[in-house]
């Protein structure tokens, strides 16, 4: 595997959930790799010695051993489960009251996020992109507004499914920092193979920052261009869907683009959020992600400029 | 060692009795069959056909997933492509093709000279060709179902599936079910009713026990998805809210109906396996099986606890914890029955004095594949682990080395074992180990690495994948695994045709073994034992004394079959077998017609029923039984005398 394994992997634990997890699973393999070992070695002398047609046991050394094995087998087995029972108990021991708590919504197909405040007014709304601080625990309140999603950050935890009608929770704690990607876990229609989203693990104080900036309607536009791109963004079907604070677009059923220009990728991490991606989405969102619920958008070059300018201020 | 049941005086009514069993000739003659074998042949060449697409659905996936980022396959086809292939796979392949070889092998095996219920197999087999041709026709004009093969509402739901392909697909579990349940009362009333006289319950062998759990595991299974099948057809339909969560319906709920039919699934594919396994292993190591009784008992706790760990399909949707330990508990536990089946065999295997021919390749291919499946299954009964895996990679990896070193190994290993008894020709041995090497390598070269690469995050039913996230390497080596699997079914293929045209005659029982099946000429006559044999041990062409009695009092001039009782085979009465009959051929074109009807309306139900109705009448309508044995006629419960117990010199029972 190359370098890039390491954001969307089960084996590169970076918080207490993903690594009890990962003890377990090197205790399995361990424990799978020998009982295999050991069962195709009997199979290979079994075949071997009825091959040769060796004198065979008696059948009363055979219900000996068999017996031996299935003793064996039961033990090994209750040790897993003893092994795996606990796992589920520390995983789940991780309620606090300074958690952090986010809702996650799943759409066909991305990720609504909102951080929850008990200030109506200091919550948070963003999309695709999840900022926790590490050491602090985290708990993602799920559920969907349409069909069966399943939120899955390998390097943190397993996953959970989003399920419209049930509100569920899972906590977490992130314990190193970096930039990790999860991916929508249950098949969701067409567009599930696009579904990811990142999620940056800080330092508490570069969360506090981060989250403080959210809070921060979008600024008014500054130049010309800038005026002429959110005209252009208000006066077509953008503001239809999409929300930015601060404007008059209060669109519900697309990502709120108030900070787009800080995220790390587009189109629910179909793409990198550079200028040559956003302008090649905001065109035509059906070449990369077809199927998606965003329309082709045949701008006049100039409109397309300005709304590119604008969009680079949604920071 | 392995006296053959020679019939003790030849004579006329042989003659009579074969034309009395023949199956008419002709192409409408051909519809009209009812015997086993002939059924069963079809059943098993159209499962073959069907894994054959299936197989190919699963060749464009690994096209398609073979590099990143690849574009030649849209996700809208590919959609359908994977839910075909695992729709094609589970429920038009392996559980049909284990039921077909029990429709072809348990009358056989039990020495009976029919099945229980001929007309309703031979109504089985065509809704199961119906039900299939319906898949693949839908998936031809681009409606192939395309929301996975657990089919999860409310993807399913016609708001977010407003085409017509989640129809297809709850429809096609019908048309399987109602085959399959066919089956499964046919299988279970012929083990217990028409067994060789002397075949007590201990002397049964055990792929015919397996076909008999396996059976009653359909019966009850089966129903659960039928419920939840025919309450998505009616949320769809008229708009019920079984499911629909905005009308305060429950998404779950689905879920726990699938899965309560879906995981008892894998056993009922899997158990089947298993008997294959044990009659391999009992023939090629010259040996009665080591610990009988515990490997039946292990069959039947398997199969009971299949139906006690559904929730680990379900352990990501956030259940409490205590419940989601019993289930791990039980999942874990129900390893304790293969296990002991596995030490058994293996026992069977050193205590022997094996010969390795073809289809024992195959059972040594299942031990490997299918223990490192079983070990994966144990991880993932661990519900920290599972939420990690669930839904990745890893869990094709392990569902294929499950099933395809639970089933399919086993499956062809009995195609080598039984081609001779089918067809009366051998396949060829040398080609036999090239077909092995072939797909054994390339079976693992196609689902090792996906372990890996589930673990690696990469979730399953995705179309594409992006290529910073480095899983393209394993993925191409998966691709070409896939392409040494195929290569080696082709391989088989071009042998088995060559075999039938010009294969090596096959002796009565090339391999030397034990069961009735092998206690006849190869292909079986029309009455399956010109003589019906009784059974003086558990592998009667093994233990019978050279003078055991055969079955004699039962008429040549009409379809006279012996009734048994279910203990120990005491024979009972006899009973007169229905002719050969067109009706279930209607009764099944009515009633497909009435279900692919229903899809577009509901009307359909109503009005289609009319004609499924009349097909029914037809085939019940009584005759007098004076009008002789040629009628088309309903099995015919004459309780007549037995003769008397006079042994005559080897003949009487």
């Amino acid at each position: 595997m190359r370098s890039g394994e390491v954001i969307q992997s089960v084996l590169s634990p970076a918080g207490a959930q993903a690594a009890n997890i990962y003890h377990l699973w090197s205790v399995m393999l361990l424990v799978a790799t020998v009982v295999f070992a050991l069962t195709m070695a009997l199979v290979v002398f079994a075949l071997v010695h009825g091959i040769r047609g060796d004198a065979p046991s008696s059948e009363r050394t055979l219900r000996r051993a068999v017996y031996v094995a299935l003793a064996l087998t039961v033990v090994i087995l209750i040790g897993l489960l003893i092994e795996s029972v606990w796992t589920g108990r520390n995983i789940a021991s991780l309620h606090a009251s300074s958690a952090v708590t986010i809702e996650v919504t799943g759409h066909q197909w991305w990720w609504e996020i909102t951080y929850d405040d008990t200030v109506a007014s200091r919550r948070v709304t963003t999309a695709n992109e999840i900022h926790l601080p590490i050491g602090r625990p985290v708990v993602f309140k799920v559920t969907s507004r349409d069909v069966i999603h399943s939120f899955w950050v390998p390097n943190l935890h397993g996953k959970r499914d989003l399920i419209p009608g049930y509100i569920t929770a899972i906590w977490l704690q992130a314990d190193r920092a970096g930039t990790f990607r999860g991916q929508c876990a249950e098949f969701c229609g067409l567009q599930h193979a696009h579904m990811g989203f990142d999620v940056v693990a800080e330092p508490d104080a570069d969360f506090v920052r981060w989250l403080d900036g959210r809070r921060q309607p979008a600024r008014p536009p500054d130049s010309a261009l800038e005026q002429r791109g959110h005209d252009v963004f208000m006066a077509n079907r953008c503001a239809g869907c999409h929300t930015v604070q601060g404007t008059a677009a209060h669109g519900q059923v697309a990502p709120d683009l108030t900070h787009l220009a800080t995220r790390l990728t587009i189109g629910a991490g179909t793409l990198p959020n550079t200028s040559e991606h956003l302008r090649a989405w905001v065109q035509d969102p059906q070449a990369s992600k077809p199927g998606n619920q965003m329309p082709p958008n045949p701008l006049p070059p100039d409109d397309l400029e300005a709304l590119l300018a604008y969009l680079e201020t949604l920071r | 060692m392995t006296a053959r049941l020679e019939l003790p005086h030849a004579g006329e009514d042989l003659a009579m009795l074969e034309a009395t069993w023949a199956e008419p000739r002709g192409f409408v003659g051909w519809c009209t069959h009812v015997d086993h074998k002939s059924i069963g042949r079809r059943y098993l060449v159209t499962a073959f056909a069907y894994f054959l697409v299936g197989g190919a659905l699963a060749g464009l996936m690994r096209l398609q997933l073979s590099r990143p980022d690849n574009t030649w396959i849209g996700p809208d086809l590919y959609n359908q492509i994977f839910t075909t292939h695992g729709t094609t796979m589970m429920f038009l392949f392996a559980v049909p093709v284990m039921q077909a070889l029990g429709v072809y092998f348990v009358p056989l095996m039990v020495g009976a000279r029919g099945i229980a219920f001929p007309r309703l197999i031979a109504f089985s087999y065509w809704m199961y060709l119906f039900g299939g041709l319906f898949l693949f026709t839908s998936f031809l004009l681009n409606a192939g179902p395309d929301a996975g093969w657990f089919a999860y509402p409310p993807l399913t739901e016609t708001l977010y599936s407003p085409s017509k392909r989640a129809d297809v697909w709850a429809q096609l579990i019908t048309f399987t079910e109602v085959a399959s349940l066919a089956v499964a009362v046919s299988l279970i009333t012929t083990v217990f009713k028409m067994r060789a006289p002397g075949m007590t319950l201990n002397r049964i062998p055990i792929f015919v026990w397996a076909q008999v759990v396996t059976s009653f595991m359909v019966l009850f299974a089966m129903p659960a998805v039928m419920l939840a099948s025919t309450a998505l057809i009616l949320d769809r339909l008229v708009n019920t809210h079984f499911f629909d969560v905005e009308h305060a319906g429950d998404a779950l709920l689905w879920q726990h109906l699938f899965w309560f039919f879906g995981h008892p699934e894998v056993y009922i594919i899997f158990i089947p396996g298993a008997g294959l396994v044990s009659m391999i292993i009992t023939t090629f190591s010259r040996r009665h099986m080591f610990g009988y009784l515990a490997v039946v008992l292990s069959l039947v706790s398997t199969a009971f606890m299949g139906f006690g760990l559904w929730v680990h399909h379900m352990f990501a949707t956030g259940l409490p914890q205590l419940g989601e330990s019993f289930f791990t508990a039980a999942s874990i536990m129900i390893a304790i029955p293969t296990g002991i089946q596995i030490f058994c065999w293996i026992a069977t295997m050193w205590s022997g004095r094996i010969f390795v021919r073809t289809p024992m390749l195959w059972v040594l291919g299942f031990f490997a594949i299918f223990v490192c499946g079983g070990l994966s299954g144990v991880m993932l009964a661990a519900v920290p682990l599972n939420i990690q895996v669930h839904d990745t990679f890893f869990v094709v990896a392990h569902l294929h080395y499950v099933l395809i070193g639970g089933a399919i190994f086993p499956l062809f290993g009995a195609y080598y074992y039984w081609f001779p008894k089918i067809t009366g020709r051998m396949l060829s041995e040398r080609l036999g180990r090239s077909v092995f090497g072939l797909f054994f390598v390339g079976f693992n070269l196609t689902f090792f690495p996906m372990h890996v690469l589930g673990l690696h995050g990469m979730p399953r039913r995705v179309y594409t994948y992006p290529a910073a996230l480095g899983w393209g390497s394993l993925n191409l080596a998966a691709s070409i695994g896939a392409l040494l699997m195929g290569f080696g079914v082709i391989v088989f293929i071009v042998d088995a045709l060559r075999a039938l045209r010009a294969g090596e005659v096959a002796a009565d029982n090339p391999w030397g073994a034990g069961t009735l099946e092998w206690a006849t000429s190869s292909p079986p006559p029309n009455s399956n034992f010109l003589r019906p044999p009784t059974v003086g041990g558990r592998e009667p062409l093994w233990d019978n004394p050279v003078d055991q009695p055969t079955v004699v009092g039962l008429r040549a001039d009409v379809r006279d079959v012996l009734v048994t009782h279910v203990l120990d085979a005491e024979p009972d009465h006899r009973v007169e077998f229905p002719e050969p009959s067109l009706w279930p051929l209607l009764t099944a074109i009515a009633t497909t017609t009435m279900f692919i009807w229903s899809i577009f309306t509901p009307w359909g139900v109503v009005y289609g029923s009319v004609p499924v109705f009349i097909a029914m009448v037809g085939w019940f309508w009584p005759h007098r039984p004076d009008e002789g044995g040629t009628q088309p006629w309903p099995i015919r419960h004459r309780t007549l005398p037995l003769p008397n117990e006079a042994p005559a010199s080897g003949g009487v029972i």
